[in-house]
């Protein structure tokens, strides 16, 4: 199979720069590799030195490690930000609206548009939340909506991640760091703002406090200090000004929730939590669970405590669902998508399953619950020996797994080894609901470092650029 | 402010302090293990200066455990410096202290957390023969000075909260701690031979001593005289014009914890003013009297129960269960 020629974000087929990256180029034309060499070792240096570090999975001793910043940016024109925020928003209100139907009168499943054993069957599906109103009828107060680009307006939705979606910390620090290393840039290029995210994430948390609080404490609730996106959570709540907690700092007592201060209990209202579902509460989901707080569901359940992401979510965001969403948009919202899904195979499907099989080496196979870049196969990326292996494991459990035809992912200039050459980046703006369905423009644009790779993740050895949306 | 963020926040700065203190011990006993002067009653071996900063830290018989065998200087260095396995060498107080900021990292400014942090990341880059051979005083300086400059970003750069008086709480503890049990380990080691003293020997450990709590100098300007065991004790205890003096101390902590205590903690107010009474209206002759050694350990017990105290009120981040809610 030939290798789909990619689109290249900065330059033209002719080798022209396009149009909104005028300005940029200018700047970056004069400039000698060694100038670029020294600023990219003065980003990474002060990476490490303040600390803004994740954890790897399955690293001894919680090692930390900044993740590659990339210190050219990406650009968005205005006109393209508004179909991905369009599209993204449109998203959001479809899969909220989802969550609330499923979880009371389940309309899709009576309209025949989704198969009721989808949704009930499906382990992340939440029986507990039946006939539960959550305040404001806001399920996904958070959601980040990954996105790619294979040409100069064709995006498609890769996923969607309801549950607690991590790396906005670096949007806003990967723009602090461009303001600090290059801020003649911001003079001549118009990009717009990002940093009032947690300002907006703070006012819709306050906006869905349970009914009748009128200053509402907000809190974020963290697994801890060895968790990989520790540095996120802490950020978070310094940004937004409230405290961060964990599960030993909160206790419930008369289904309220108090946190333990220096000056006594004091009452807690809207949990931002980064704690999945199972873990929230040892009493109602795993017993085994010590990073939860005991009790904490019955006081979401009796509406004295607001939780978001809500509880239950996670069914909206499986892979397995995400085929449904466009039908999800025409159904709830009466619109066409504005961002289409990757055409998808599910291999219980067995005419999708035989198709599958017999195409692995241009396909990417990914695993239905699967995140974070682990448990999939980039076909064209892998050995024969790699894809055997893989095809065993989709036959042990083919619904386990979907398939997707490997995008022509877009590229952008990035910095490696002393040279600029094109690498594949993807995009993951964050939608905050609460008062209303909004985007800061911006997002984490995530870049497949290695040459020819098309996996962004961080934990894969990807890194993450600045990225820009152009004001005009 | 959250318990446990107080409780972060407390240790922080008692780890900062206390490696501090410990650099501060190591550099005088190793600066004074290279002057031709010893202690002659060598059969005393916890007398050893050496053994000194594992006396103060109650590490004795861990170190022992670890080093069987006659006490070495190399060995006792090896141990405090960079042992990541004794939890009070340098290399873990720094390692602690930067862990308690990581994790309240929003509870402080972010200049605090990039030094803290720096120092850390140096700090673990270290190697012992590395240090050995580029002058192990040099090393011990850096570790004062990185305590210096994190005490002056964090009175720079602070918002003075809640926070901002637990930092400062846990180095007013954790110094009049180590005061107290530095002058009464150091006590027992020099008054024995009352022959020696006005002599060389003496001279050059009271002031080792004096050195070792930054106040020769201050020494030199308030008495202009010789060194002796009553104005030591006058300069350590009782001035409170001196910073690392046990009322200097007291008088910081009583002050801040007449701020941070209310109804439900006056206990822990009671007790620091009692013992800051005690200093504030103490004379030398009765220390003399009693004996320096029984008041410094009763300082300590006192000190220990308004630790304990403190922790009950503020600090431990789990409720129990007798706790009215309101």
């Amino acid at each position: 199979m030939n290798k789909p020629v990619s689109y290249n974000e900065m330059y033209r087929a002719d080798g022209a720069v396009h149009a909104h990256y005028k300005s940029y180029a200018q700047w970056l034309d004069g400039k000698p590799m060694d100038y670029l060499l020294q600023k990219q070792r003065e980003a990474d240096t002060l990476f490490t030195r303040l600390g803004i570090t994740f954890a790897v999975y399955g690293d001894e001793g919680g090692v930390e490690r900044s993740i590659p910043f990339d210190i050219i940016p990406r650009i968005i024109r205005k006109a393209a930000w508004k179909t991905v925020s369009n599209g993204a928003c449109q998203r959001v209100r479809a899969l909220n609206a989802f969550l609330k139907d499923i979880y009371h009168d389940q309309e899709i499943i009576k309209a025949g548009v989704i198969p009721a054993q989808q949704i009930l069957g499906n382990k992340l599906y939440r029986p507990e939340m039946r006939g539960f109103q959550v305040p404001g009828d806001v399920y996904v107060h958070v959601a980040g909506i990954d996105i790619v680009k294979t040409g100069q307006d064709q995006f498609y939705v890769l996923e969607d991640n309801l549950r607690t979606p991590s790396g906005v910390s670096y949007m806003l620090e990967n723009r602090k760091m461009m303001m600090r290393l290059f801020p003649e840039l911001f003079a001549a290029v118009p990009v717009a703002p990002v940093e009032h995210y947690t300002d907006v994430l703070l006012d819709n948390l306050r906006a869905v406090a349970p009914a009748g609080v009128t200053n509402p404490t907000v809190v974020v609730l963290t697994p801890g200090s060895y968790n990989s996106a520790y540095f996120e959570h802490a950020f978070l709540a310094q940004q937004m000004g409230v405290e961060l907690v964990e599960g030993l700092d909160l206790s419930v007592t008369n289904n309220r929730v108090y946190m333990r201060t220096t000056r006594g209990p004091q009452r807690v209202d809207v949990i931002y939590r980064r704690i999945d579902d199972d873990f929230l509460d040892p009493l109602a989901f795993r017993a085994d669970s010590a990073l939860g707080v005991p009790g904490l569901f019955a006081a979401y359940k009796a509406g004295n405590v607001t939780l978001a992401n809500a509880i239950g979510s996670g069914v909206a965001d499986d892979k397995s669902t995400y085929i449904y969403v466009p039908e999800m948009i025409r159904f709830y919202l009466g619109e066409e998508p504005i961002i289409n899904n990757v055409p998808t195979w599910r291999l219980d499907r067995s005419d999708d399953l035989k198709y599958v099989l017999a195409h692995l080496p241009e396909l990417v196979v990914k695993e239905v619950q699967g995140s974070g870049g682990y448990g999939m196969l980039v076909g064209p990326a892998s050995t024969t020996q790699q894809i055997a292996d893989f095809r065993e494991r989709i036959l042990h459990s083919p619904a386990n797994y979907i398939a997707q035809p490997t995008l022509a992912l877009s590229t952008c200039p990035t910095f490696c080894d002393s040279s600029i050459v094109p690498r594949h980046v993807d995009l993951r703006p964050y939608v905050l609901s609460g008062k209303t369905v909004t985007l800061v423009p911006g997002g984490l644009t995530r870049v497949a470092l290695r040459e020819g790779s098309l996996v962004v993740n961080s934990s894969q050895g990807g890194g993450t650029k600045d990225t820009w949306v152009l004001e005009e | 402010m959250l318990s446990r963020a107080a409780n972060n926040l407390y240790w922080m700065s008692r780890h900062i302090e206390r490696a501090e203190n410990t650099a501060r011990l190591l550099d005088v006993t190793h600066r004074m293990s290279l002057l031709p002067y010893r202690i002659h009653e060598t059969e005393q071996s916890w007398a050893e200066p050496w053994a000194l900063p594992l006396i103060i830290n109650g590490l004795a018989s861990n170190y022992y455990e670890r080093y069987p065998g006659p006490l070495s200087p190399d060995q006792v260095l090896r141990f405090m410096v960079l042992d990541p396995a004794n939890p009070s060498s340098l290399y873990s107080c720094v390692q602690s202290a930067r862990e308690n900021a990581r994790t309240v990292r929003g509870a402080i400014t972010s200049e605090m957390y990039e030094d803290i942090n720096a120092t850390w990341l140096e700090m673990r880059n270290q190697d012992h023969d590395r240090l050995q051979a580029g002058g192990i005083g040099e090393f011990f300086e850096w570790v004062k000075i990185r305590s210096h400059q994190f005490r002056g970003v964090t009175f720079g750069t602070m918002l003075r909260d809640e926070g901002y008086n637990f930092i400062r709480l846990g180095t007013f503890i954790e110094r009049a701690d180590n005061t107290a049990r530095l002058l009464d380990v150091k006590y027992h080691t020099l008054l024995p031979s009352a022959a020696d003293v006005g002599g060389a020997v003496d001279y050059y450990q009271w002031g080792a001593l004096l050195r070792s709590l930054s106040a020769f100098d201050a020494y030199r300007k308030v008495y202009r005289d010789l060194i002796t065991p009553t104005k030591v004790t006058e300069l350590l205890v009782l001035r409170d014009d001196v910073p690392r003096s046990l009322h200097a101390c007291m008088n910081d902590i009583y002050d801040i914890l007449k701020v941070i205590c209310d109804d439900s903690s006056l206990e822990a107010e009671r007790l620091a003013g009692e013992l800051h009474a005690q200093l504030h209206y103490g004379r030398t002759e009765q220390i003399i009297a009693l004996g320096l050694h029984e008041y410094l350990m009763a300082f300590l017990g006192k000190l220990m129960l308004l630790t304990t105290e403190i922790n009950r009120d503020f600090l431990v981040p789990v409720y129990t269960q007798q706790q009215v809610m309101p």
